[in-house]
């Protein structure tokens, strides 16, 4: 229904991309990324199990259409970070890595400056690193610059459901970026969704609102839609309050030819 | 200096306690709409003008738990290594002057009971020992630590208070938290609970989480023994203590812990305290667990199974975050050490198993793993 969105040479056709915390169990999980048609997974390495101890968070995951995006939640600074990645890249066997560091473990924002730091590193060798980051359009384009495959600025603080609080950054960001641009965290409605979609934000990541709702399948539904409305009404140029508009009253009358 | 002792210096314990037990009507429902992260709003929430409203402060304590921590409960087991104790406290068995044998386990032996709990399902592991720097010092604990790092990927300590550097040769093991409870913030009191032993020092015990924070720990544990004294003021002052902390040491996770004592152990121990006065009942706790997650969305509470099993049954819906289960406090217990060597009798005694069948038939997933020690010590 949507065109395609291209990341680091890989083709998805869903631009809805989705955590796996905060479920109630695996089962409800797997079904609702299901549900979601999301082709993106996201997964904390430090819950992940590995070595057959059973009931792991990994052996739900396993669907043909579903890649995973291991990250790096838990560490707090850019050396952590790119140990972190390692265990990550042998353990899930991918070299695509959600990069977050947030030192903070309140309201889990990120650290800019340990997160520019890393992506350099982890660029050099061999990730394809998509950071997790405020909305700081300038901190976006030396990300750019370093390498990064994507910039994930924030609409608002991880798990909040707030919403686009951070807007005019993100429009700057999305006006500006060389990289696609995925909004992570704060979505908490598909309304959310829907509008980062319509800015021209090239994809979004949900967890919070999907796992922690009361019926996480539904939900899961209600924000693939939203995702897929929101991009067609951006293709279709629907038109956003602050475009320019056409004057009234003519401007430009004195041209004659 | 910026410390917490410098900061409750002049509070007076007194008038604390009257100013809780004074709380109005109004400052709850204020409590209750503003949704404030302030300690003036638990202070409203743990007074007895509350109480009427513990439906409504469950609701939203529920709502916000499962909004941060999803709907979800991490699971830990203690290991007790030894119950050598230097210490002289009234309400603990394993009391220097309480006539029970001693053990401190072999490093065998330490790792035939961290088997036994990986077997079990756990991953994350307390190690707990009595306050004895002779028996159980640093060098036998950083020992135990690493190994036991190599078989759960999150190990906390429950030992006596360390120094700043101690903590960090710890950390440097693959220590991830540590817990230390004041007991009861009423200096005067805390002496006469604690009349010997290194455990006497108020103040150093006090400033032990600040000496965490500074070590660069991941995660710091307060509580305070409830029954000791009034537990309305002495959770005020936990409170205080982890709001202090928290904007302190902003990098480190805080928890809280709810032990209570209850009326056999201090019959047994024939504490000198007035049980009477100080007794939470269940309806209290509930209330005391739901104003902390009312006034701090973040801080992980945790239950023990010294609790019932119909008590853990529905709290862990109400704000806690993480349980422990099947849990024995004699060291050598899981592999069959003898009971009389026990810290306290456990009120659940469930298998880890049955237990997380509950938790899952409730609609919430045990989280058994949910760090990765490795990434702490490059």
């Amino acid at each position: 229904m949507n065109t395609e969105f291209t990341l680091a040479g890989k083709t998805f056709s869903s631009r809805l991309f989705t955590g796996t915390g905060k479920f109630s169990s695996g089962k409800i999980m797997e079904a609702a990324i299901l549900a979601s048609e999301s082709e993106l997974v996201t997964v904390a390495l430090k819950r992940v199990r590995g070595g057959g101890q059973g009931d792991d968070i990994l052996d739900y995951l396993k669907h043909p259409k579903i890649s995973l995006l291991p990250n790096t939640s838990g560490v707090r600074n850019a050396k952590e970070a790119v140990f972190a990645a390692q265990l990550a890249r042998e353990a899930l066997e991918t070299n695509w890595l959600k990069l977050e560091i947030h030192p903070d473990p309140r309201y889990l924002l990120p650290d800019a400056v340990e997160t520019l730091l890393a992506t350099e590193e982890l660029v050099k060798l061999g990730f394809i690193v998509l950071p997790y980051i405020p909305a700081d359009p300038v901190l976006c384009k030396r990300l750019e610059e370093v390498g990064a495959a994507a910039v994930m600025p924030l609409g608002a603080p991880i798990g909040s459901n707030k919403g686009l609080c951070t807007k005019d950054q993100l429009a700057i960001i999305i006006e500006q970026s060389k990289v696609p641009v995925i909004i992570d965290a704060g979505i908490g409605a598909p309304s959310h969704a829907a509008e980062a979609l319509e800015m021209g934000a090239d994809a979004v990541l949900v967890n919070t609102a999907i796992a922690a709702s009361e019926d996480p399948i539904r939900i899961a539904i209600a924000f693939k839609l939203a995702v897929q409305a929101g991009r067609i009404a951006f293709e279709a140029k629907l038109p956003r309050p602050g475009n320019i508009a056409k004057g009234t009253s003519p401007l430009l009358s004195f041209l004659t030819d | 200096m910026d410390t917490f002792e410098n900061i409750i210096r002049d509070l007076e314990w007194e008038k604390t306690r009257k100013e809780i037990m004074e709380t109005t009507t109004e400052e709850v429902l204020f409590a209750l709409k503003s949704r404030q992260k302030s300690l003036r709003n638990f202070k409203a929430l743990i007074s007895p003008a509350a109480a009427p409203f513990l439906e409504e402060m469950a609701t939203i304590s529920h709502q916000a738990t499962q909004k941060r921590f999803g709907k979800t409960i991490q699971m830990y087991a203690p290991l007790y290594l030894s119950n050598v104790c230097q210490n002289i406290c009234p309400y603990c068995a394993f009391s220097a002057d309480n006539p029970i044998p001693r053990k401190t386990l072999t490093e065998t032996e330490i790792r035939e009971e961290a088997m036994s709990l990986k077997n079990a399902g756990f991953d994350h592991v307390l190690l707990v020992t009595g306050e004895a720097q002779h028996e159980v010092g640093t060098k036998y604990i950083g020992k135990a630590i690493s190994l036991v790092r190599t078989i759960f990927s999150q190990v906390s300590i429950e030992v006596q208070p360390l120094e700043t550097e101690e903590y960090k040769e710890l950390i440097k093991n693959g220590l991830t938290s540590v817990l230390v409870y004041q007991e009861t913030y009423h200096r005067n009191r805390y002496k006469i609970h604690h009349p010997k032993g290194k455990k006497s020092n108020y103040a150093f015990r006090l400033a032990t989480p600040e000496r965490l924070g500074a070590a660069g720990i991941h995660k710091i544990g307060l509580g305070a023994l409830l029954g000791l004294e009034d537990w309305r003021t002495d959770s005020y002052f936990t409170a205080m203590h982890l709001f202090y902390l928290e904007k302190k040491y902003w990098k480190s996770k805080f928890s809280i812990s709810f032990p209570r004592l209850r009326p056999i152990e201090r019959d047994t121990r024939k504490a000198n305290t007035n049980q009477a006065m100080n007794v939470i009942s269940d309806r209290e706790l509930v209330q005391l667990i739901c104003a902390y997650r009312i006034c701090n969305d973040f801080v992980e509470l945790s239950i023990s199974t010294r609790e019932s099993e119909t008590f853990r049954d529905y709290i862990f819906q109400l704000g806690i975050t993480s349980m422990s289960a099947g849990s024995k406090t004699n060291p050598g217990g899981y592999v069959g050490g003898e009971k009389s060597l026990e810290q306290f009798e456990i009120a659940d005694h469930r298998s880890a198993a049955k237990i997380s069948e509950v938790v899952r038939r409730k609609g919430y997933e045990v989280v058994w793993k949910d760090w990765e020690n490795q990434w702490q010590i490059v």
